[in-house]
């Protein structure tokens, strides 16, 4: 049209920049696209600031599940991943879009359900067993149906104990489609088990009558990996501060700070980082 | 129900104390909110106006799109600025993914139509009395939506607070693309949304009510300017 309406779409665009300079102002700071397990659960409360202090980078978390973690890292929406679904991960890499995957913690998953125990799988170390009972007991469960780190072992485990969950969806098997509070939110009100990682239900704290009925098994290991965006496929990634992140978290001074955080005296992440074959 | 007892009395203590993370979560949430209805009226309103006094084929169409553009869903809108925005994206290189300015371009997108929309049936009414008038003086178009415009302001007003209220209320948009990151993009309804998921339902609570009581503030100030100026107005 006329050159008013262009000088008007600059001026908008103008207001739209001056507020947005702050994003930009914060000189070295990379974007690490990670779990709600781990934010959720304050350890990077902890860590961050450690980091920080020494090299003077921020880190800015994204906290999503670990498959929309995944999937903004391959759009190139961040500089660092650190998640936990290694089989995810490791194609994540294959195909180019990391560079290299480093194990960096663990701790474990562990099955919570109401203290009345409908299934009565309480005390048992045999997560698959569990699922068994719950499944034949048609006993309440929430799943995360997220297509997360936590939602695709959940869905490893009923395979495990041959159980097709998917097929009894909406009525004993309730996939919440959400994040792992809400999860355990709707588990602790409708008296459903659920499967979630040790890390959030320390932190949780809307327990509610429900409480930990399985846990110690194997299978129920969660292993989180941490691996750099590829430059090469996204020219925007800030690798070099990408990379001084995980060679800080991989370093003794990142393990032993992993170590260091608990929660009312618990541990909640357990450092077994490896530079790996390299 | 003590949660909500303990809401009431964490809501006070969380104003009281001057808390410095829960203030900058409330400046981030009205600058934000205020820049997208800023700009969605510089935008909205005069075409709400123009769509009010025009008359052209096809007209009855576009304002069935606008009207029922009023119904975006937050999360959608969220989900296409962050297409848009991404590295992966048409516009990653301007890089504003997961910072404010990516939060108020999708707010601005969610509530120009509501200010489009509304505005257009203010306006309409507005341009039904002064139509005669505008012809027997032959003003042209951009001198009568000015006018309108101008005179209708007491009115737009309520249709700036409707989007100002829409805009601080959403979560869907802003959680998608500003990705609530502590200190940078965190708003009141994704503070809200985070503390809902850890499962401390008091403090959820808490925010909720410290984020109505802005908004009634903000409400009630612009009431006050209103009804102040219109009293000044026809004095």
């Amino acid at each position: 049209m006329t050159n008013r309406m262009f000088l008007h779409m600059a001026s908008l665009l103008a207001i739209l920049l001056s507020v947005a300079s702050p994003a930009q102002a914060a000189d070295k700071a990379i974007i690490l696209q990670s779990t709600t397990s781990t934010a959720n659960s304050g350890l990077y409360d902890h860590l961050l600031p450690l980091f920080t202090a020494r090299t003077g980078i921020t880190v800015h978390v994204v906290a999503v599940g670990t498959g929309q973690a995944i999937r903004n890292a391959r759009n190139g929406d961040g500089d660092v991943l650190l998640v936990h679904a290694k089989a995810a991960e490791e194609k994540f890499v294959a195909d180019g879009y990391g560079v290299e995957r480093f194990d960096v913690m663990y701790n474990d998953f562990i099955i919570v359900g109401p203290a009345s125990d409908p299934a009565m799988v309480g005390g048992s170390q045999d997560a698959t067993a569990a699922l068994k009972a719950i499944a034949k007991a048609k006993a309440l469960f929430a799943s995360r149906g997220d297509n997360s780190g936590t939602h695709k072992k959940e869905l490893l485990l009923w395979t495990a104990a041959g159980v097709e969950p998917t097929a009894a969806s909406g009525t004993w098997y309730r996939e919440t489609g959400s994040g792992m509070g809400a999860t355990l939110n709707v588990a602790a009100g409708m008296s459903a088990y659920a499967l979630t990682d040790r890390g959030t239900w320390i932190s949780f704290k809307n327990k509610g009558d429900a409480k930990i009925q399985v846990e110690g098994d194997a299978a129920l290991f969660n292993q989180y990996g941490v691996m750099l965006v590829n430059p090469a496929k996204h020219p925007n990634v800030k690798a070099k501060w990408g990379q001084a992140f995980i060679d800080w978290i991989l370093s003794e001074d990142g393990q032993a700070a992993i170590a260091a955080y608990n929660l009312g005296g618990k541990q909640l992440f357990f450092p077994n980082g490896s530079r790996g074959a390299s | 129900m003590q949660d909500f007892g303990q809401a009431f009395s964490l809501a006070f203590a969380l104003v009281f104390s001057g808390d410095a993370d829960l203030l900058e979560i409330i400046v981030l949430s009205l600058k934000v909110s205020l820049t997208a209805v800023g700009l969605s009226c510089a935008i909205g309103l005069p075409l709400g106006a123009g769509l009010a006094i025009s008359r052209f084929p096809g007209r009855g169409v576009v304002l069935v799109v606008v009207n029922a553009l009023m119904g975006l869903p937050p999360v959608v809108v969220g989900l296409m600025v962050y297409l848009t925005l991404s590295n992966a994206g048409p516009f990653g290189w301007l890089q504003l993914l997961y910072s404010p300015s990516a939060m108020i371009i999708a707010q601005t997108v969610l509530i120009t139509p509501i200010i489009a929309a509304l505005s257009t049936q203010v306006i309409s009414d507005l341009h039904a009395e002064y139509a005669e008038q505008f012809r027997s003086l032959s003003v042209s178009p951009r001198h009568a939506v000015t006018a309108l415009l101008w005179d209708a302001r007491f009115s737009l007003m309520t249709v700036a607070l409707a989007g100002f209220g829409r805009a601080v209320a959403e979560v869907g948009a802003v959680i998608i693309v500003g990705g609530n990151i502590n200190h940078l993009t965190r708003v009141m309804t994704t503070a809200i949304a985070l503390e809902t998921s850890k499962g401390d339902l008091a403090l959820a609570l808490a925010l909720g009510i410290v984020l109505m009581t802005i908004a009634l503030v903000v409400t009630a100030m612009v009431m006050t300017m209103r009804r102040t100026a219109t009293a000044y107005a026809y004095a």
